[in-house]
């Protein structure tokens, strides 16, 4: 069987991509959108894999839930990134600064 | 009552918002109703206050309205004491208040701040009264600040004048001074008794009074708490009060408009000291230190204040010293623990000297505020009305038998004589020479206006006429109150039970008590004034100055001439301002030339005093560069603050 | 129908929220089927609806402790008062809000159902008993707030801002679910009471626990706007319409104390030790660049936004001195703070130009409103002064609550920074009165607003005042929410 190290790994491998990928993306805000779920993604499989080791149903209904707000998440995230775009004619990341100091 | 009391107060306060903010809307005759109004309820419910306590003899009210705030075991209360004392001041204040708002009709009539001036006076009525009216230290303090920034404002009214702001600057420079040992008395008695509020404080000054601190700078030795904290108390008097040698913001604040020179300078605000050190009689009885600096400090403030107002030209400026010299008189009193008396000189004064301001405001108007007397003279003539009350107020002033200056200044010289404090015998015959230059000043002010040659030039001589209605009624009231207001209470204030227990005074200091026996009645005071010594001064003094400057007019020059040195002495104000200017002023200016020359100047005034602004601002506009609009920057910015959050408080407890 | 029963009784301390949802709903279909122009009907039904829930919190105020839905629902006395003050700031808020869209002719029935579901996302926050409840709460609360800063779709400014309060607070929250999990991998608990026994009952801290205990603690200094995590604020304060920074920058204010006291103060409560000294990081960082960099704006909402960050330095040390007192202490900071910048923003609105072009939000704008409008001056002198923390103004007690608190556990060093930075904030306070007293208006247009702008706005300053005098009424609120306090502890 897999130990639960491993999953915890792989659950904070996934987080610090989704995190790089925040900062270090510099072209196309639809980037930030991904690396947004895929850092849901690894508090879910953080959550499954504790759920499953200490025998407990909490952590995947919590799951669940997370899952739900994600996808209205991404739903406003979406909608912004529309507004933005025919406000700005762009949705590149290094273009939006115009609020500053 | 208290809601008398409480509404006598917020009155003028409501009257200063609605003129100060709504001035534009409501228009000049609407500001001047509405102040007028309110300043009249507040006086009309002095008045009831004043008779249901001193003559309907109603106990005093120790009444606190709330908590404002507690910090640790210190409770800052909101509070009216209302004895016999504070409702004779409020009498006072908002009776002089009202006539003041009533006359600034006319005096301010032209004036484009018409509005904001009327404001200020409501303020400075409300500020006056918590000032007395307040039964803890915390809203003394208050209201004593309060009525110095209004009549910081008042003083720079027209701020346009150079010499209205170097005026204010130094009144507000002068008072900090004062109000530093003010503060300084107050955090003492804090810090012994932990309280702030009168009735405790007073009620522990007796326990306090074998207690002892060392002061820094005084070799270790070992001062009575007591006299440290009235000491302190005192210097904040001496600023508010104009005593020597904090006087020199007075004559200079006669920049600000008449009426506030009547008001503030004269009447009410100047005689704050005067009235902090009576209610805090409790403690000063105790401190024979204290009370022997009084007699000294205003004895000396009496007689050489008065001198200075014999050769001044500017009408306002003469009786500014001349207000000076009876603020000196009163603190003589306060010295000789004759509380009463000069409470009740307090209250002659602030009628007789409201009277001589108005009058001299009246005289300005009809000048066209031409202020120096050289170039008056016969206006008898022509303002018969300010003549006649200008007079009356000259005759109260000098302390002629009868009028109101007479009972309350020849009492307090009588005071003084009877007592045993070291340095009395000094006072005494300080104030009682005082007496001849009163008299010698008034009736030169008096005789250069009102007598004499016509010195004006043909287009104002044409012009001049009597001052309207708004400006002569309020000096009849003021006339009639300076004739009436010192006989009427003359037995009750000194000898009876006018201040009740508002007041203490020690058995062994009780020179009215002394007195009393004496006492035959109003009457008999004035018959027997005819065989002491002030009256045959004050006749001395009117005498000389009739020959001095309506009989031989020429001799005055030569005897200025004759003696040069003494008369620029006077000119010079004894030179107190060079000293302040030229001498501590340059003292600090030598000091840090001093040390720009050792090569602080970078450090000190570089870094420290300017650069400390200068380099925070430099400091915002290097961090404000970090928010750079950039996402990914400010993403950063979080995770950076994540790591170190992880590494200081999880990786370092490894 | 016994199990019918009792699950409507164990549901019934949240009848208010309830009740919100269900309007919400409702005034989101009866929008729909509006005409173009009516939008000011959805606003005053909103506010009936908010007024409403604000009489049902109140009529089902608790006396003690309840909890319902197996403990992840909490109703007691601070949560019910933190309810109150954030409905009535919610419903203060539409005020200016519809007076502000219907000047630029932007009324919108979004905007105000919006506002209902934020605000049923801030009483779930306040009254959360778990981790779940908490995290849904907030995401309730973020979502409507990215789409209210976003509604202005003809602004680039507004779209931006919505863009990176999106992407930042889908970062922070994605840190606080990453934290939720270890600290449930750690606890097997996820309702605070479980993770706090499970941690009382530990032999040993262990690491995941502590590392789960940073990450929710970052979650939460997102919300408040705490630095490092305050890059946020003053773009969005800057970007969104200013009604709507009103409501960004007051209500959640409150929300977000109650998160903090729920999670910190009921879960973690026994790594006090630990986040107390995180707090104290953030609360020194907070007050040290908030002052200082306040300074340079020009912008009379970026002033704000950073002055909001320095305010949060203070709350924060209420929070870290652990005692009842200091809780009580922060509570009373947030409320007055919600207050004074509800006043300070609607000031903002009410010197709005009417034509169209964005907002008078630079601190320019302020110049010379002692001649345009006297009495508003004022009111704006005492929001500033109270902001400043000059007695006797509400401002000055919060500080001085707040710092006392923190003397009297011993961390005087502490309190002497807070007072310095405050020190260097009174600059900038100050310059805005010197603008508005001393210079000559750059416009001399009177300022015309609607008459309810005029009122709330009169009202909301002279509560300043009020409570300045009398502290005490507010006082006492605070100290009842946290019953340690009357014990005499």
């Amino acid at each position: 069987m897999i130990p639960l190290s491993h999953f915890l790994i792989l659950g904070a491998i996934l987080f610090c991509l989704s995190v790089a990928g925040i900062f270090l993306n510099r072209k196309n805000v639809i980037i930030l959108l991904m690396s947004i779920e895929l850092m849901l993604l690894s508090v879910n499989l953080n959550f499954v894999a504790f759920s499953r080791f200490l025998d407990d149903m909490t952590g995947q209904i919590f799951v669940f839930f997370i899952l739900t707000v994600a996808a209205a998440e991404a739903a406003i995230g979406l909608a912004i990134l529309i507004v933005l775009f025919r406000s700005r004619r762009t949705i590149n990341v290094a273009d939006i600064d115009q609020a500053r100091g | 009552m208290i809601q008398v009391t409480l509404w006598a107060v917020l009155a003028p306060l409501i009257g200063a918002v609605i003129a100060g903010i709504g001035g534009r809307a409501i228009g000049r005759v609407g500001a001047h109703r509405v102040t007028i109004v309110l300043v009249a309820i507040s006086t009309i419910l002095s008045i009831i206050a004043w008779y249901r306590i001193v003559v309907a003899g109603h106990p005093p009210i120790d009444h606190t309205l709330y908590l404002w705030g507690v910090v640790g075991d210190l409770e800052i209360p909101i509070g009216f004491l209302i004895d016999e004392l504070s409702v004779t001041m409020m009498v006072i204040v908002t009776s002089v208040s009202l006539m003041v708002h009533i006359y600034t009709i006319g005096y301010m009539k032209d004036d484009p701040g018409y509005q904001r001036f009327f404001s200020y006076i409501s303020l400075f009525t409300f500020a006056m009264l918590t000032l007395v009216m307040s039964n803890n230290f915390i809203q003394l303090f208050f209201g004593w600040e309060a009525v110095g920034v209004v009549s910081y404002l008042l003083i720079g009214f027209w701020f346009d004048r150079e010499s209205a702001i170097r005026a204010n600057l130094k009144a507000f420079l002068v008072n900090r001074v004062g109000d530093f040992g003010f503060l300084l008395g107050i955090a003492c008695l804090l810090a012994f008794t932990g309280s702030l509020r009168y009735d405790e404080v007073f009620a522990m000054a007796p326990a306090l009074q074998g207690q002892t601190i060392s002061l820094p700078l005084t070799g270790g030795a070992e001062w009575s708490v007591l006299t440290v904290a009235c000491l302190c108390l005192f210097i904040g008097a001496m600023g508010k009060s104009a005593q020597f040698p904090l006087h020199v913001w007075l004559p200079d604040s006669m920049e600000g408009p008449t009426p506030i020179s009547a008001l503030i300078h004269a009447a009410t605000m100047v005689t704050a000291g005067i009235f902090m050190v009576a209610r805090m009689s409790p403690l000063f009885e105790l401190s024979e230190t204290a009370l022997s600096t009084m007699l000294i400090i205003g004895a000396i403030t009496a007689l050489f204040m008065g001198l200075l107002g014999l050769v001044q030209h500017d009408i306002k400026r003469v009786v500014a010293y001349s207000t000076l010299s009876q603020l000196g008189y009163m603190t003589t009193g306060l010295g000789a623990s004759a509380y009463a008396a000069s409470i009740f000189h307090l209250g002659t004064h602030a009628f007789f000297k409201a009277l001589l301001f108005l009058g001299a405001g009246s005289v300005i108007i009809a000048m066209h505020h031409e202020q120096d007397m050289r170039r008056m003279g016969g206006l008898k003539r022509y303002m018969p009305i300010t003549w006649i009350t200008a007079l009356i107020g000259t005759l109260a002033l000098i302390g002629t038998p009868g009028f109101a200056g007479f009972f309350s200044k020849e009492s307090l010289i009588e005071a003084v004589h009877h007592s045993q404090l070291p340095g009395s015998t000094f006072a005494w015959v300080c104030i009682l020479a005082g007496v001849f230059v009163t008299a010698l000043y008034s009736f030169r002010m008096y005789f250069l206006v009102f007598h004499g040659k016509e010195r004006m030039d043909e287009h104002t001589r044409s012009h001049l006429r009597e001052s309207p209605a708004v400006v002569t009624i309020p000096l009849i009231f003021l006339a009639i109150a300076s004739l009436l207001a010192g006989g009427l209470f003359a037995e009750s204030i000194l000898y009876g039970t006018f201040f009740g227990q508002s007041m203490m005074v020690m058995p062994e200091h009780d020179v009215l008590g002394e007195m009393a026996p004496a006492w035959g009645g109003a009457g008999a005071m004035m018959l027997h004034s005819f065989v002491t010594a002030p009256f045959w001064l004050a006749v001395l003094g009117v005498v000389v100055a009739w020959y001095l400057w309506l009989h031989r007019p020429d001799l005055p020059a030569r005897i200025a001439a004759r003696f040069s040195s003494l008369h620029n002495l006077l000119i010079h104000k004894y030179h107190f301002d060079d000293l302040y200017e030229n001498i501590l002023t340059a003292l600090g200016r030598r000091i840090g030339s001093g040390l720009w020359r050792v090569g602080d100047m970078r450090l000190i005034d570089g870094l420290l005093v300017n650069g400390s602004a200068f380099s925070v601002g430099r400091l915002a506009k290097v961090i404000r560069k970090i928010q750079s609009g950039f996402l990914y920057h400010y993403a950063f910015a979080m995770i950076i603050g994540l790591v170190l959050l992880v590494s200081f408080f999880v990786i370092v407890r490894l | 129908m016994n199990a019918v029963h009792s699950l409507w009784l164990s549901s019934l301390p949240a009848l208010a929220e309830f009740f919100l949802l269900a309007a919400g709903c409702t005034i989101l279909v009866i929008d729909a089927f509006l005409d173009k122009g009516r939008e000011a009907i959805t606003c005053r039904l909103s506010q009936l609806a908010l007024v409403v829930t604000l009489a049902l919190v109140v009529a089902l105020f608790p006396d003690a402790r309840i909890t319902a839905f197996d403990g992840s629902f909490v109703s007691d006395v601070m949560g019910g008062l933190l309810k109150i003050f954030i409905l009535l700031i919610v419903i203060v808020g539409l005020f200016y809000l519809q007076a502000y869209l219907d000047e630029r002719g932007q009324a919108r029935g979004e905007y105000f159902v919006l506002v209902l579901f934020g605000s049923l996302g801030m009483l779930v926050m306040v009254s959360a008993g778990s981790f779940l409840t908490l995290y849904l709460g907030l995401e309730l609360l973020s979502l409507s707030l990215y789409a209210l800063v976003a509604l202005n779709r003809e602004s680039p400014l507004a779209c931006e801002a919505a863009m990176k309060y999106f992407v930042l607070g889908a970062l922070a929250s994605g840190i606080l679910l990453y934290g939720i999990s270890m600290i449930y991998g750690s606890t097997g608990r996820i309702d605070f009471a479980g993770v706090s026994s499970a941690i009382g009952d530990a032999s040993s801290l262990s690491l995941i626990t502590l590392l789960g205990l940073v990450f929710v603690v970052v979650g939460i200094a997102f919300k408040f706007g705490a630095v490092p995590f305050h890059m946020w604020v003053p773009d969005v304060y800057e970007g969104a319409p200013a009604p709507i920074t009103m409501l960004i920058a007051t209500a959640p204010k409150i929300a977000a104390f109650g998160m903090l006291i729920r999670a910190l103060g009921e879960g973690l409560e026994f790594l006090f030790i630990d986040w107390m000294q995180m707090l104290t990081f953030l609360a020194i960082a907070s007050l040290a660049i908030g002052n200082v960099v306040a300074i340079a704006q020009t912008n009379m909402k970026r002033m704000l936004a950073y002055s909001a960050i320095a305010h949060v330095g203070f709350i924060f040390i209420g929070l870290l001195t652990g005692t009842p007192g200091g809780k009580a202490a922060s509570m009373f900071y947030v409320i007055s703070y919600a207050l004074m910048a509800l006043g300070a923003f609607g000031m903002v609105i009410w010197l709005g130009r009417k034509d169209g072009v964005g907002e008078a939000d630079r601190i320019d704008d302020l110049k010379g409103i002692i001649e345009r409008n006297p009495w508003f001056a004022l009111m704006m002198l005492f929001l500033m002064l109270s902001m400043a923390g000059v007695p006797p103004f509400v401002g000055f007690w919060a500080k001085l609550a707040v710092l006392s608190e923190a003397v009297d556990v011993g961390m005087t060093w502490l309190a002497v920074t807070a007072v310095i930075f405050s020190v260097i904030g009174l600059f900038y306070y100050l310059r805005v009165v010197g603008l508005m007293f001393f210079h000559a208006p750059e416009r001399s247009a009177p300022i015309v607003a609607p008459n309810t702008v005029r009122l709330v706005l009169s009202i909301n300053a002279l509560a300043i005042v009020a409570f300045g005098f009398y502290p005490d009424l507010l006082m006492d609120i605070c100290v009842r929410a946290f019953p340690g306090l009357m014990a005499g502890q």
